[in-house]
């Protein structure tokens, strides 16, 4: 049990290990000027400055609340109506052809409009995650949902479960799994359109942060924005895929 | 046959339904009649692919037929229900819900009315009785196919349901279990007073189980002969050694064979080209 822990925490740490003496590699190859690629304990020594001194802390927190937050909502949204398409046949030959047009948009695309309409405040950003989440969570919802077969929901009607039963104990259960995997989906969308939504007039954030270094040429600082960005995802995906692993464990998984 | 007294519990008066495919329509049931009793026991026996759970479907209410009448105490099926217990050749047994949270399902519906107090013995009598009590926690995941067929029929009886229609039930079963299980639903039977539509593919259990055999032809199902079994109830395991037993298998087998040919000789490629 133990040995075994110790086991995936080593296979696990390895590629990460790999991925700095890559670092190190090309820095030192000498085929790239070293000028343009800080060393790991540059960048470590600047992710310490910053913490301490320029409240990093601060960025990583209003990033991870907008994302936090555009999922959320974009998933609130999502569920009914990826729910609905999913569920009604005709919904979904009437609506796919809008979704998808809306879905092939890039979000980078319309921070014009979006500065128009909703100004370049907080609410601006989040009607970029916001959408980035919806879409991402829509398809997931409805591709989930529409593969749901009919034969659940035909035993507990000859059990004598009403519609209300069957929906709540039956179209629930199986609709929980595809919930997760949207949140999944939209939770890695908004974090890639995170840096995008911070275009617009951000005073901070891990985004706004990386976008003035550039400026200014700071690369230490962009490699500290984007490794904080990853670090966090990742964090966040583990923790749904724990919260997963809790509601499903009924479901059939392939385990090598 | 039916005399004043005996009481239609079903009617397949004149049924047929045919399905819409891209290659066309395809008739799978073709004018078919014949009444359930309120008692009987009814076994359908018939080549794979022939109709026979299409013509179950209509009864339990998922199915309409394309022309002619489905009746359930006089009236028209226009839905399922649970006076109308099924038990589906797919199991259906609900994965997400424990051994034990799966026969108590039914218990929990409103329209069965079962008291909160009486669930749980309800639940635990029909996990001894399946053979299941230790998997009671364990979610159907980790059942064997067999297991989740018993699962499945004992999640069907929890609820009394007075009709049955069972699509081959103990299909998935072993030569013991499935003995078991049969001799089970005659004593079930014999207390509660039920009446049975069984699907199956054993002309065995056809006589031993059934009152009434209905054989029907290959694809579109049509009835071939409805064969009245001459074995009064309560029955035993001894009944199959009599030697009009054998008969009967004989006879029943040699219809469904050429039957089975018949179906062969439609899918041969000889008949693609014709
Ligand atoms: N919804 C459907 N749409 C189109 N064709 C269907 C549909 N359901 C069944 N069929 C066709 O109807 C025929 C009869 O199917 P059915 O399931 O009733 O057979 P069965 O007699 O129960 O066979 P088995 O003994 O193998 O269970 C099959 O050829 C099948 O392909
Ligand atoms: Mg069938």
């Amino acid at each position: 049990m133990d040995g075994s822990v110790a086991r995936r925490f080593l296979l696990g740490l390895a590629p990460w290990v790999g991925a700095v003496a890559l670092w190190y590699g090309v820095r030192w190859s000498g085929f790239v000027n070293e000028s343009l690629i800080p060393a790991p304990h540059q960048v470590a020594a600047k992710f310490v400055e910053l913490l301490l001194k320029e409240g990093l802390l601060v960025d990583v927190f209003a990033s991870t609340r907008r994302v936090f937050l555009g999922v959320m909502l974009g998933i609130a949204a999502a569920v009914p109506v990826g729910f609905l398409l999913g569920w009604y046949r005709p919904a979904r030959t009437f609506a796919d052809p809008m979704i998808n047009f809306f879905r092939a948009l890039p979000p980078i695309a319309l921070i014009p409009l979006v500065i128009v309409y909703f100004g370049v405040d907080e609410m601006a950003k989040l009607v970029i995650l916001f959408y980035a989440s919806f879409f991402a969570g829509v398809i997931v919802m409805y591709e989930g949902v529409s593969q749901i077969t009919p034969l659940y929901i035909r035993v507990a009607q000859t059990l004598g479960a009403g519609e209300f039963e069957i929906f709540r104990k039956v179209i629930i259960p199986l609709t929980v799994p595809h919930i997760l995997t949207a949140l999944r989906v939209a939770l890695g969308v908004a974090w890639a359109t995170l840096v995008a939504s911070e275009l617009i007039a951000a005073q901070r954030g891990l985004g706004a942060m990386i976008q003035n270094a550039s400026t200014y040429f700071l690369l230490d600082v962009i490699y500290v924005g984007i490794i904080c960005i990853g670090c966090i995802a990742l964090i966040m995906d583990m923790i749904l895929r724990r919260i997963s692993a809790r509601l499903l464990v009924w479901q059939e998984r392939a385990v090598a | 046959m039916s005399t004043a007294s005996t009481i239609h519990r079903a009617r397949f008066d004149r049924v047929s339904l045919e399905f819409a495919t891209p290659k066309g329509t395809l008739r799978v049931v073709d004018d078919v009649s014949y009444d359930i009793n309120d008692g009987d026991f009814i076994a359908v026996i018939g080549p794979s692919g022939c109709g026979k759970t299409t013509m179950m479907s209509m009864l339990a209410g998922f199915q309409k037929p394309t022309s002619g009448k489905v009746l359930f105490d006089g009236h028209p099926v226009t839905g399922p229900g649970p006076e109308r217990g099924v038990i589906f050749q797919e199991y259906g047994v609900f994965p997400w819900l424990t051994v034990k949270d799966n026969i108590a399902f039914g218990l929990k519906l409103k329209a069965n009315h079962v008291p909160v107090a009486e669930r749980d013995q309800i639940c635990e009598h029909y996990l001894a009785l399946m053979g299941l009590s230790d998997f009671a926690n364990s979610y159907p995941k980790h059942l064997s196919g067999g297991m989740r067929q018993r699962l499945a029929i004992a999640r069907a009886y929890a609820v009394k349901p007075q009709f049955l229609l069972m699509d081959e039930p103990f299909g998935a079963l072993d030569a013991q279990t499935r003995a078991n299980m049969q001799n089970l639903l005659l004593k079930v039977l014999a207390t509660e007073g039920k009446t049975v539509m069984l699907i199956t593919h054993s002309v065995e259990e056809a006589i031993y189980l059934a009152s009434r055999i209905v054989v029907v032809t290959a694809r579109p199902a049509r009835i071939k002969e409805i064969i009245e079994v001459p074995f009064a109830y309560p029955r035993d395991e001894s009944l199959q050694e009599r030697p009009e037993f054998g008969e009967l298998r004989s006879y029943i087998r040699e219809l469904v064979m050429s039957e089975y040919r018949a179906q062969q000789a439609q899918l041969s490629p000889a008949s693609f080209s014709e």
